[in-house]
Formats: structure tokens, C-alpha cells, sequence
């Protein structure tokens, strides 16, 4: 089983030092001891709120930031420890795209220069660049005569298009999309998840799908991840969490997506939202949701409930299923 | 629904900006009524002016924008005055008094200089609502409305101290110091989390039950729409190309542009195999496609859509397109 394990995260922890009077030192947990693996072809989705952790998780896992502490490993070789041409060889086979495309191509390179500066850099041979970039052009739904020009002459979506190709460049195994389409249109966004899927189904592409739209994040992946305040709370396929959904902040979340269907948006029953995540820096003991809990018990403000297998592909972090 | 009271009606506005790449034809001809009591939603994608249509409505545009023609009509005393033709101090006078805003991103509404309580203080105080230490007292009165905890210490907390949600509800509390008739809520959840989005929606449905305020809720997100709404009101590239109730926009949706929106928009309790997307992308209003604005991308347009703008046409009561495909004289043609 394990050489169909892509990447696989254990007891990962990512510390911010910040630096409170002049000595004293204390730490944003953006990451608190998350452990999961992703299987070669899937797409596992991350969601949370905004400062769960989910971006800097991201980033640890493809070594653009350095962890704390714990173990990434890739293909069944840890990331941390790689150097040299297997490093190298890392940073071909795992790609990124990042939520704004306005900020991650050059303004002052053409989109020929921007797709093929990887592959020069690492030498990889793909025999006439024109063609081979606009074959890749071609792939993410860009036109030849889109070559020669800069970034700026695009749109948002074709920016993304762009971000894409150059990660498809490298000709990859496993992508990070960190909020690919949050800063698109609907109607762009539906053509970019659209064309991820295919890429994803062409290429046997492993994703990790980062994103705070649940409906969104449904839609591209097939198990789905809940992090709340650098922990990862629940794990489940994603039709199972959506029928199914076990800890209180997952319901929590379901609950306040609005639904575009008005007949079942205006009488869906309502569960009471409260509260807002804690400071990063200072957290509450236990459980870090019980503040915001309606279900807590005594036990939640003393220990932290670790991740346990409750069904079928369902794990979760609560007490409440012990 | 004619028996509806109307508070405002926006008629014939066109909005032009002036910019040196050419000028922006960014409204072109909206007419909207707004009924006394209902949540009205108008929705559309970025640079369809559905929040330049909002601002236009106290005449918030900024240069190079300016209102070239029409008429906003809106309720005041019984008549109705032209809001487009009021001299400016009485337009300020209607300004976040009975017309009240709310903005999408609180950090840049509020004034980093001044605590949370003297900016809400400072509205009614200036619209002759209250003296000061009155004017105060109802700001924590608000901000218990608004839900927000502790209010007696967080009037003294500036903006920078709050989280994000916090902001927001401080202008939310704003908005409705002076008991709004209408308020009008530009993408008001865009900036926060989903668990905000809800509990904000929560507040101001809540507020709205309560006092009956008549709200303009400005979003580009459908389940909003379908949360909220009672009527809306579909925007493509400065014309509003569809208005209905808000089952029949949902169940059926009559413009192309509405029928691809919805597709377009994945909804977490179905299982969807393919979204589909509406090919090509938002025209530069500088130089707007020719007759229907939507030809190019319309997977239903005829020769006449690129000659001729389509008329309003009511297919039932309070249910408008604007498009061909439901012109009587194209239909007949079709049929003959």
C-alpha cells in the first residue's frame, strides 16, 4: 500500500516566533501537529477560515518554508533531509499555484519566458521551446498567439491559466493549488476547476486543494481535510463529510454556507454561530474549539482530542466520538 | 405586486467614465423599482456595475464617472424627489440618514484616528439625530444589537483593536444609527470568513424583520441571493438584464446570462459531475459589443442581437428580461 502513498505528513509543526518585550519570545502555532497522507491520483482538499493554517501547511509540505519540526515525505522519501539532485528533482516533480496570478508572473517577462524559464533552469530537454510552449499554452485553453506577450495584456483568469501552465511546465506528479480560484469570477472559475479536473485526469496528477469555499473545494476533491487553528479536526471522503459531518466546527462551517437554492436556503435549520477562532498566539488549553463549542464538556478544557478512525475513511478530532 | 408602495425607482441611468484609455460606457440605460420593505438583490460579476449603480443612487461617483442621464426617484415625506437633481447639502442631508451604506471592506470605512463609538456618535450627532452624550449612549445600544460583546468597552476601542467581522459589524451599526429607510449593503461579507458571512446575514436579516428597513444587498454570491432575497436582479455589463422574485430567478431563469451564472455555480448539496462554464469573457466596456451587450458569449444569439438592443419584456407579473429569444415579433418569425 505504501508505494501508493504520494505524500504522507506526520506530526507536522510549523512555529512563528514573534517577539512580544525584549526577551521574551512567544509562537503563532500556524501549524500544530497535523499527520495525513495523500494517495497518488487523489485530490485532498483543505479548508478552513482564514489564519487556519492552511497556506502555511501548503508551503511546508513543498519546502518553500522549512518546518519546525516533524516529518513530510514524498514519495516515500523525506523532504526535509533531500539535497542536491534529489532536491532537485523534488522541485520539478511537486508544483504550486497560487491564489493571486497578478503576483506570481513577471510583469516584465513574456508568457513564453515565464513557462520556460523552469525548464531551462533545470535543464530539462523539450526540443523546440516555441513548440513546446504552445502546446502548453494549448493545453490550459491559451492560444499560440498568446505567446509573446506580458502579463498585463491578460485577464485574471488567463493569468491563472498561465500560473498553470508554468507549473505544468515541470511536467509534475503532485500540485499544490493554494485558492487557484478565489480571486476569479464564477463563470471563470467554473472553466479553471473544469480544466484542473481534466488535467488532473490526463496527467494522473496528485492535488492537495486548498481553499475556504467548501463548495468549491466539493466540487474538485475526492476527500476532504477540516483545519481549525493549525490542526487538522476531521478528514473524510467528501460526500461522506458533507452527509455526514462529525465535529462540531465542520457542522459549524456546513451550516453557514449559503446555499444557491432558495427553496432549501430559507428553511434550513439553523445552528447557532458563535464566537471567532482564538489568538494563534495565545490558544486555550484542550480543545481549541470549545470556546466556540456548543456541544463542550469538562473533559475538552483539559485535554486535546487526538485524530481517531470513527468509520470508513472518517477520522476526527473530538471527544464527543470517543 | 402593484400595490406595493415603491421607495425608489431608478430610471433610464447611464453612467459614463471618463479615463484616458476612452470612456467607459459602465451603466447603460438600468431601470430598477425598489418596494418599500423587501431585500432586493442585485447580483453580477465584477465590472457589471452593480455597485456603481448603487453609488449612483446618492450620487457617490467619483470623477472621471458621471451620472449622463436619468432619473432616481426616491420616496421622501410622501413625494418623490429626483435624488439626481437635489442640490448637494440636501443630498447630504439624506446621506447615511435615510439612505444608509454599507461598504465591503470595513477597515477602509472607518477611521483609524477615532474610537468605534465616536465614528457611530459622530452620524447622529451630525444628522441633528442627537446631542453627543445622548448620541453616545445609543452607540452602545447598537453595538448590543449588532451582537458585538462588551459593548460599553468596545465603543472606546479603536478599529485597528477589532477583528475583521468586528469592523464590519461597528459599520453595520453605522449604517443603521439613524434608522435607515433604505440601506444598501455593497458585498458587506466578501472580506470575511464563511462563519462571519453567516452570522452577519443572521444580523441583518434579524434587523431587518425588526424595522422593516428596506435593504439593496449587493453581492456576486447566488447562495446569498437565495438566503436573502425576496426580488432580484441580474446585471451583465451595465444593464440589468433580468429582475424576478427570487424562486422564479432559481427555478426559472429566462436571460442566457442567468442560465449560465447558475451553472456556473457549484452548489454543495448536489453531486455535480461538470460545471459549466460561460464561454468568452467580460467585454471591455469601452468599446461594448453592439445591440445585446451578451451576443458574443450567448449560445442562443440571432442576427438581431447583434443590431439591436432587446426590449424589457414582463413575461409574467414582476418577472423581466431583457433579451430576443422572448420578443413577440422574433417568436413569430421563428414560427413562420
Amino acid at each position: 500500500m505504501s508505494n501508493n502513498v504520494m505524500v504522507e505528513v506526520r506530526n507536522l509543526k510549523k512555529y512563528f516566533p514573534v517577539r512580544r518585550f525584549l526577551l521574551s519570545k512567544d509562537y503563532v502555532k500556524a501549524v500544530d501537529g497535523v499527520s495525513f497522507q495523500i494517495k497518488k491520483g487523489e485530490c485532498l482538499g483543505l479548508v478552513g477560515e482564514s489564519g487556519s493554517g492552511k497556506t502555511t501547511l501548503g508551503r511546508v509540505i513543498l519546502r518553500l518554508i522549512p518546518p519546525t519540526s516533524g516529518e513530510i515525505l514524498y514519495k516515500g522519501k523525506p523532504v526535509t533531509k533531500m539535497k542536491g539532485e534529489e532536491l532537485k528533482e523534488f522541485r520539478k516533480s511537486a508544483q504550486m499555484v497560487f491564489q493571486d496570478p497578478y503576483s506570481s508572473l513577471d510583469p516584465r517577462m513574456t508568457v513564453f519566458q515565464s513557462i520556460i524559464e523552469g525548464p531551462r533552469i533545470h535543464g530539462i530537454d523539450v526540443g523546440n521551446p516555441e513548440e513546446f510552449v504552445t502546446r502548453l499554452l494549448e493545453t490550459v485553453g491559451l492560444k499560440p498567439e498568446h505567446l509573446y506577450r506580458y502579463p498585463h495584456e491578460f485577464s485574471g483568469g488567463q493569468k491563472q491559466r498561465i500560473a498553470i501552465a508554468r507549473a505544468l511546465a515541470m511536467n509534475p506528479e503532485f500540485m499544490v493549488l493554494d485558492e487557484p480560484t478565489s480571486a476569479l469570477d464564477v463563470s471563470v472559475q467554473a472553466s479553471i476547476l473544469n480544466m484542473l479536473k481534466e488535467l488532473q485526469a490526463k496527467f494522473g496528477l496528485t492535488y492537495l486543494f486548498i481553499s475556504h469555499d467548501l463548495a468549491v473545494v466539493k466540487y474538485m476533491s475526492h476527500r476532504i481535510a477540516t483545519m481549525y487553528v493549525g490542526r487538522i479536526v476531521e478528514v473524510a471522503d467528501s460526500e461522506e463529510l458533507f452527509l455526514n459531518p462529525l465535529h462540531p466546527y465542520t457542522q459549524m462551517l456546513l451550516a453557514s454556507i449559503p446555499i444557491p437554492d432558495p427553496k432549501i436556503a430559507k428553511n434550513k435549520p439553523k445552528i447557532k454561530i458563535t464566537g471567532e477562532p482564538p489568538s494563534p498566539i495565545r490558544l486555550p488549553q484542550g480543545c481549541k474549539f470549545y470556546p466556540r463549542c456548543p456541544f463542550a464538556m469538562p473533559i475538552c478544557k483539559i485535554k486535546e482530542p487526538p485524530l481517531i478512525k470513527v468509520g470508513n475513511n472518517h477520522e476526527v478530532a473530538c471527544w464527543l466520538y470517543e | 405586486m402593484s400595490n406595493k408602495e415603491i421607495i425608489l425607482s431608478i430610471r433610464d441611468l447611464y453612467v459614463n467614465f471618463y479615463t484616458y484609455a476612452g470612456v467607459v460606457k459602465a451603466i447603460n440605460g438600468v431601470n430598477l423599482d425598489i418596494y418599500k420593505g423587501e431585500v432586493f438583490g442585485l447580483v453580477g460579476e465584477t465590472g457589471c456595475g452593480k455597485s456603481v449603480t448603487s453609488r449612483a443612487i446618492t450620487r457617490l461617483i467619483p470623477p472621471p464617472g458621471r451620472i449622463e442621464k436619468g432619473e432616481i426617484l426616491y420616496k421622501r415625506n410622501s413625494e418623490y424627489v429626483d435624488l439626481l437633481k437635489l442640490p448637494e447639502d440636501e443630498i447630504r442631508k439624506i446621506r447615511g440618514d435615510e439612505i444608509s451604506y454599507i461598504f465591503q471592506d470595513p477597515t477602509s470605512s472607518l477611521d483609524p484616528l477615532y474610537t468605534s463609538g465616536y465614528q457611530i456618535a459622530e452620524t447622529m450627532v451630525v444628522h441633528d439625530r442627537a446631542e453627543w452624550n445622548e448620541a453616545w449612549k445609543k452607540a452602545v445600544e447598537l453595538l448590543k444589537e449588532t451582537l458585538i460583546p462588551d459593548p460599553e468597552s468596545r465603543v472606546k476601542n479603536y478599529p485597528h483593536e477589532m477583528s475583521g467581522g468586528m469592523r464590519q459589524r461597528i459599520v453595520i451599526s453605522i449604517a443603521l444609527s439613524n434608522d435607515p429607510k433604505l440601506l444598501i449593503a455593497d458585498e458587506p461579507t466578501t472580506n470575511v470568513d464563511v462563519t462571519v458571512q453567516a452570522e452577519l446575514m443572521d444580523l441583518l436579516r434579524e434587523l431587518q424583520r425588526k424595522k422593516g428597513t428596506t435593504i439593496l444587498l449587493i453581492t456576486h454570491h447566488m447562495g446569498l441571493i437565495a438566503e436573502m432575497t425576496d426580488r432580484v436582479g441580474v446585471m451583465y455589463a451595465g444593464n440589468l438584464v433580468e429582475i424576478a422574485p427570487v424562486d422564479e430567478i432559481f427555478a426559472e431563469p429566462l436571460h442566457p446570462y442567468t442560465k449560465g451564472l447558475l451553472a456556473a455555480v457549484p452548489n454543495p448539496l448536489q453531486k455535480i459531475d461538470k460545471l459549466v462554464p460561460i464561454k468568452g469573457s467580460v467585454p471591455n466596456l469601452i468599446y461594448p459589443p453592439s445591440g445585446c451587450r451578451f451576443h458574443p458569449r450567448c449560445p442562443f444569439a440571432m442576427p438581431i442581437c447583434k443590431e439591436k438592443r432587446p426590449p424589457r419584456i414582463e413575461i409574467k407579473p414582476g418577472h423581466y428580461v431583457e433579451c430576443w429569444l422572448y420578443a413577440e415579433e422574433v417568436k413569430k418569425k421563428g414560427e413562420s
